[in-house]
């Protein structure tokens, strides 16, 4: 246990650019854009003040506690957006990773340091896979809440320049809520993210050379060989299945939510048509139901299976 | 004394050849090694079946266990430098001093802090801002703060300035060997090791083709320095290699008794290299 903390210590050491600078990054250039926008809208809302005042009707209704309620829910939403964004810049940092993860210290020999330490090599596969899908969603979804709270604290004060004190919009957000929201979907995040984790590091682990190839190559030339003969009428299963289900969950599945098309039922069709309701509709059960789905469980088993596998090519894979 | 390495008929076969032929050896504990041969004869090979790193046919035991199923427990005991610079490079001189006192439970950090204080490397600094020495010094300073009973070597010095070369040899004989501890290493600069061997294995084309201590050596093989008029005689006794230098020739014998070969001329020791060359004569022809 104590080496397994070391090993997960060691993947941070080595990728903390990623996992923590980039998803501060992001954040950095999510707060700029929105503070931009927000003082564009305020300058073009005091140009057309004279002829339209869209603007401030808008706010003026705001005090009714039905629109506090409303803007209270977008507040959140503003969290839940800014966290987003950040959780997709982590999962393009964490796609490269996983394809880096078992090939880099291959490339560059320093795996016979690593080996010459008595570290099994299930751990330190098992290590980077835990980086991949629980250290750096869990490190995206602090500094997303950070900016997004942020952010909501800007929106707030500008909300002050329209006569809406900003504590009273900041008393209708529900932050604690939305914080643990996120981190109660960072489990499913790492079930569903399996196929694709499991399929980069199998690439990884496997590859003599260039991982990065073989890993888009062989899915989507699949597809393709599929499509084809989909195109002949060979099969009856529609190659768009074959695209979705096995090329989409092998290369995709890191993307943050990515399980919500396969809740068949998407609740906001059903007149959840305002943002607090429709929030209340998203919520953890819904998400959760996405396991119901078989098809969730055989990826994240398949996940599981090429992780294992790639565990047996890191103990043989003999070219450094 | 125990073995510490047994191997049996080692063999391994990579697709076009074979790199390893059967080779057969014991290393016994409480002594230094050298494992020699040309390039390709099979050396990293041998190393890595030693060190469980890849599959082979044949026995191989180390230190009574099968490197190939019991590698992880294998490694808290065995040790290896498998060339230089293989430090990765993002990492700091405190973080792998951390990581290795962390996951070795036989690594004694103050004996590494006096190891590292001993050199120029700074806590804060990476690998990729040392130079190939520096890193040497570390890896060196990391692997002999490790209490481990067999360190393999794997042409350890490559690419270093002597002063670097020597300092590693000086170090490793004077704060790390034992009775305790065996050593094997591998390396073409066979005179920089000559006077720290206790034993020399010779490998060629995947067979271990000279197995022997340092004291028998001395007896086994002998150079004689031997006038012209005496050359022909010389020749009658089937040396091993014979080279000229200023008139004279200089023969080597294996196994010829010693009163026999003084009365030809000066009867000295070889050096591993000039027994070297003459053993694999012909590899690369």
């Amino acid at each position: 246990m104590k080496s397994f903390y070391w090993l997960v210590k060691r993947e941070f050491w080595e990728h903390k650019g990623g996992f923590v600078t980039a998803p501060i990054v992001a954040g950095l250039i999510a707060l700029v854009l929105n503070v931009m926008l927000l003082i564009t809208a305020e300058v073009l809302g005091k140009r057309w003040a004279g002829t339209d005042n869209h603007f401030n009707t808008n706010f003026d209704g705001a005090f009714k506690p039905d629109n506090l309620v409303q803007a209270g829910a977008v507040l959140d939403m503003t969290l839940y957006g800014v966290t987003f964004l950040i959780l997709g810049v982590m999962a393009i940092v964490v796609f490269f990773y996983c394809l880096g993860a078992l090939y880099d210290d291959r490339r560059d020999r320093s795996i016979l340091f690593w080996k010459s330490l008595p570290l099994s090599d299930t751990n330190t596969v098992l290590s980077k896979a835990a980086s991949a899908v629980v250290v750096a969603p869990a490190i995206a979804v602090v500094t997303g809440v950070i900016a997004g709270l942020l952010l909501m604290i800007v929106v707030s004060i500008f909300a002050t320049f329209h006569g809406v004190p900003a504590w009273r919009l900041l008393m209708e957000a529900h932050p604690f809520r939305v914080v643990f929201t996120l981190l109660a979907l960072l489990p499913l995040y790492a079930i569903w993210a399996l196929p694709t984790l499991g399929w980069l590091m199998l690439c990884s682990a496997w590859a003599r050379s260039k991982p990065f190839l073989w890993a888009i190559a062989l899915p989507i030339g699949a597809g393709i060989i599929v499509s084809w003969f989909g195109l002949m009428g060979l099969f009856n299963l529609g190659s768009s299945w074959f695209w979705s289900n096995v090329v989409g969950r092998l290369l995709g599945s890191l993307v943050p939510g990515g399980w919500v098309g396969q809740n068949n039922e998407l609740v906001i069709m059903h007149g959840h048509d305002d943002p607090a309701s429709m929030l209340n509709s998203l919520d953890l059960a819904w998400h959760y139901s996405a396991l119901a789905n078989p098809s969730t469980w055989i990826g994240a088993v398949a996940g599981v299976a090429m992780i294992a596998a790639a565990i047996w090519f890191r103990r043989w894979r003999d070219d450094s | 004394m125990t073995a510490v390495v047994t191997a049996n008929g080692l063999t391994k076969r990579f697709k076009t050849q074979l790199a390893l032929d059967g080779a057969s050896f014991q290393i016994e504990s409480g002594r230094i090694v050298g494992l020699i041969g040309p390039n390709g004869a099979g050396k990293t090979t041998a190393l890595k079946a030693i060190l469980g790193l890849t599959t082979f046919d044949g026995h191989l035991s180390v230190l009574g266990l099968d490197p190939r199923k019991d590698r992880d427990k294998l490694m808290e005991q065995v040790c290896f430098i498998a060339d230089v610079a293989v430090l990765p490079r993002w990492l700091k001189v405190r973080d792998a001093v951390d990581f290795v006192a962390n996951t070795h439970p036989r690594f004694d950090r103050a004996k590494c802090d006096a190891f590292l204080a001993r050199t120029k490397l700074q806590p804060g600094q990476k690998v990729k801002q040392l130079s190939k020495g520096m890193i040497v010094q570390l890896h060196l300073a990391l692997v002999m703060s490790i209490d481990a009973k067999l360190l393999v070597l794997d042409e350890p010095t490559l690419g270093l300035d002597i002063l670097y070369r020597k300092q590693f040899y000086q170090s490793l004989l004077e704060d790390y060997f034992d009775e305790e501890k065996t050593i094997l290493v591998t390396t073409h600069q066979v005179e920089e090791i000559e006077h720290i061997l206790t034993d020399l294995m010779f490998i060629r084309d995947g067979k271990i083709v000279l197995d022997t201590d340092m004291d028998s050596l001395g007896e086994r093989f002998a150079e004689v320095l031997v006038s012209a008029e005496l050359a022909a005689a010389a020749r009658e006794l089937k040396p091993l290699d014979e080279r000229q230098v200023f008139g004279k020739s200089i023969f080597l014998f294996d196994n010829v008794s010693r009163p026999q070969l003084e009365s030809l001329g000066e009867v000295r020791r070889p050096s591993i290299g000039d027994l070297f060359v003459a053993t694999m004569k012909g590899t690369y022809a």
